[in-house]
């Protein structure tokens, strides 16, 4: 049974759709991403996953169960954090307070779990009362991460995790990445970077103006001459 | 600079404007702490924050004066204060009679509304028919005429630089501080006060972190309320007399606190009741006291030329 199964999802905003009938699917501990030109919707994909978007038709069932129409705040206790593509840290809050915000349904002791965090993003642990608004764009990205791992999640979302970061910064982050997934988490993925994401990705979906059109593992779309003309364009993205 | 300015006019000024002032300021502080946590994470001006201050004052009014008198009770004053312990019994139940009808009130009315999406700006003049009224009702229940608590002693205590204070004025400062401090508390060490700093900050990123929006939003209510209620007590004992008019009036000084502070920034409220509080009284020595206000706004008016975004603003 597959983690994941988004199928023939419609989702938009107001008057506009932006999703046609878009299926995923995601198995357990895999890494899957999601490619295609700006505006194709996966940004939205993910917002209807986690519930911050309506889906309009179709479905979105996790671990078997219908998820759709859930509010955010139950959908996050299923096993499903959400790393949105910016504004993914809460600025005024200190590093720890973010992360104890991400603990926030986790009954009893968080603390076991932010050491956990430490461990694996050792960049946070200097300053750990520092304000988030005033960490540099690869912390940021750490502790967003880091904030959604605090519910120990089956399946994490992540919404271009490198956009914006200088290219040093762009390795570290799929390093770490890469490391979660190893310790048993699925990852699904969109990103801008496509060429890094897919070849670390088990499969690759690649979604034009709403559809899905392509569906295979990532280093065949990587290797697909049409997809690597129109999508992938050079590795300067 | 403005610091400076101000430092500079001091030796010209009435000492006594300026404790009072900063008494007022006090007040001034509860109210502006609450109307800015509101509108930090419902985004809407509680344009009704007032009016809350007002029913905060009739309803301990109603317990100090009415109901515990009734009872028997002996009213007996405590040391120096106008006020004996019937209005310290009367505190914490006009708290908690506040807090449950503001809570009561986000159900009925601006729940429905945010649930149906309505724009802000509509929450908001939802909140003016609150304000409007919540103040009918209070006429309805006490009457328009001026109310007073019951006074118990008429001691003024004589300060050097010829300041006069009565006692009162060193008990509502008291007050205000003990509650800034305990806002202060909450709201970094608590998981539900976190967890509201949380949601003003980012809406969404709250909800997909599982934080309970409709939780937060209750316990908002619950601390600007109960903050509202406390300053209109303390304004009834600070002026001395209760009318239904008096946190209708208090909104402009609690609005200017808020706006030059910077707005959602609970430590610009402070500050800005601070400024707000002291230059209103001291602003007496030159002009009619009617004016007060108006010197307030203008100082604020003044300060957003300046920094646009309030003392304590976020950076757009």
């Amino acid at each position: 049974m597959a983690l994941l199964e988004a199928s023939e999802v419609v989702a938009g905003y107001g008057e506009t759709e932006v999703l046609h009938g878009v299926s995923v699917v995601v198995d357990e501990g895999e890494v899957v991403t999601i490619i295609g030109p700006n505006g194709c919707g996966k940004s939205t994909l993910m917002k209807a996953v986690v519930g911050l978007v309506r889906v309009r038709s179709g479905g979105v069932a996790f671990r078997g169960a219908p998820i759709e129409g859930l509010p955010p705040e139950r959908i996050v206790r299923t096993g499903l954090c959400y790393v949105p593509q910016t504004n993914n840290v809460f600025p005024s809050l200190t590093i720890r307070e973010n992360l104890e915000m991400g603990a926030f349904v986790r009954e009893g002791d968080y603390r076991t779990r932010m050491d956990e965090m430490f461990a694996l993003f050792p960049d946070l642990t200097r300053q750990p009362n520092r304000r988030a608004g005033s960490l540099s764009g690869g912390q940021r990205q750490m502790l967003a991460i880091a904030r959604a791992l605090m519910l120990d999640p089956v399946l994490l979302l992540l919404d271009e995790p490198s956009a914006g970061l200088a290219p040093a910064m762009v390795s570290t982050v799929f390093e770490r990445i890469r490391e979660v997934n190893r310790a048993g988490v699925a990852v699904l993925l969109v990103e801008q970077n496509a060429w890094e994401a897919l070849r670390m990705s088990d499969r690759g979906y690649l979604l034009v103006a709403g559809e899905s059109r392509l569906e295979a593992a990532g280093r065949e779309l990587l290797d697909d001459p049409d997809v690597a003309r129109l999508y992938l364009g050079g590795r300067a993205t | 600079m403005l610091v400076a300015l101000l430092a500079g006019l001091l030796p010209f000024v009435k000492m006594s404007l300026v404790v009072n002032g900063l008494v007022l300021a006090s007040i001034i502080g509860l109210g502006a702490i609450g109307l800015t946590l509101i509108y930090g994470i419902l985004n809407m001006a509680n344009v009704a924050h007032g009016d809350y201050m007002t029913l905060g004052a009739y309803v301990a009014l109603f317990f100090a004066g009415t109901l515990i008198p009734a009872l028997g009770a002996e009213g007996g004053g405590i040391g120096p204060f106008t006020f004996g312990y019937p209005l310290l019994v009367a505190m914490p139940l006009s708290i908690a009679a506040v807090a449950a009808f503001a809570v009561a009130v986000d159900r009925l009315i601006y729940r429905r509304l945010r649930e149906r999406g309505v724009n802000v700006v509509l929450v908001s003049m939802a909140s003016l028919g609150v304000a409007i009224a919540l103040r009918g009702l209070v006429q309805l229940i006490w009457s328009g005429d001026v109310q007073r608590l019951p006074r118990e002693s008429r001691e003024v205590w004589r300060l050097p630089m010829d300041v006069r204070v009565p006692p009162d004025s060193l008990f509502i400062a008291v007050v205000a501080i003990a509650l800034v401090a305990a806002t202060y508390l909450v709201l970094s060490r608590t998981k539900m006060g976190k967890a509201m700093r949380a949601t003003a900050d980012n809406p969404d990123l709250a909800l997909v972190s599982g934080i309970s929006t409709q939780r937060v939003i209750q316990w908002t209510w619950v601390m600007g309320a109960a903050l509202a209620a406390t300053a209109g007590v303390l304004l009834a004992v600070f002026q001395a007399n209760i009318i239904p008019i008096m946190g209708w009036k208090f909104l402009i000084p609690l609005f200017a606190a808020v706006i030059l502070g910077g707005v959602g920034s609970p430590y610009g409220a402070l500050a800005g009741a601070l400024i707000i509080g002291v230059t209103m009284e001291v602003s007496t020595q030159w002009i009619n006291p009617s004016y007060k206000p108006a010197a307030a706004f203008a100082l604020m008016l003044l300060v957003l030329l300046m920094r646009p975004r309030g003392l304590f603003g976020p950076r757009q």
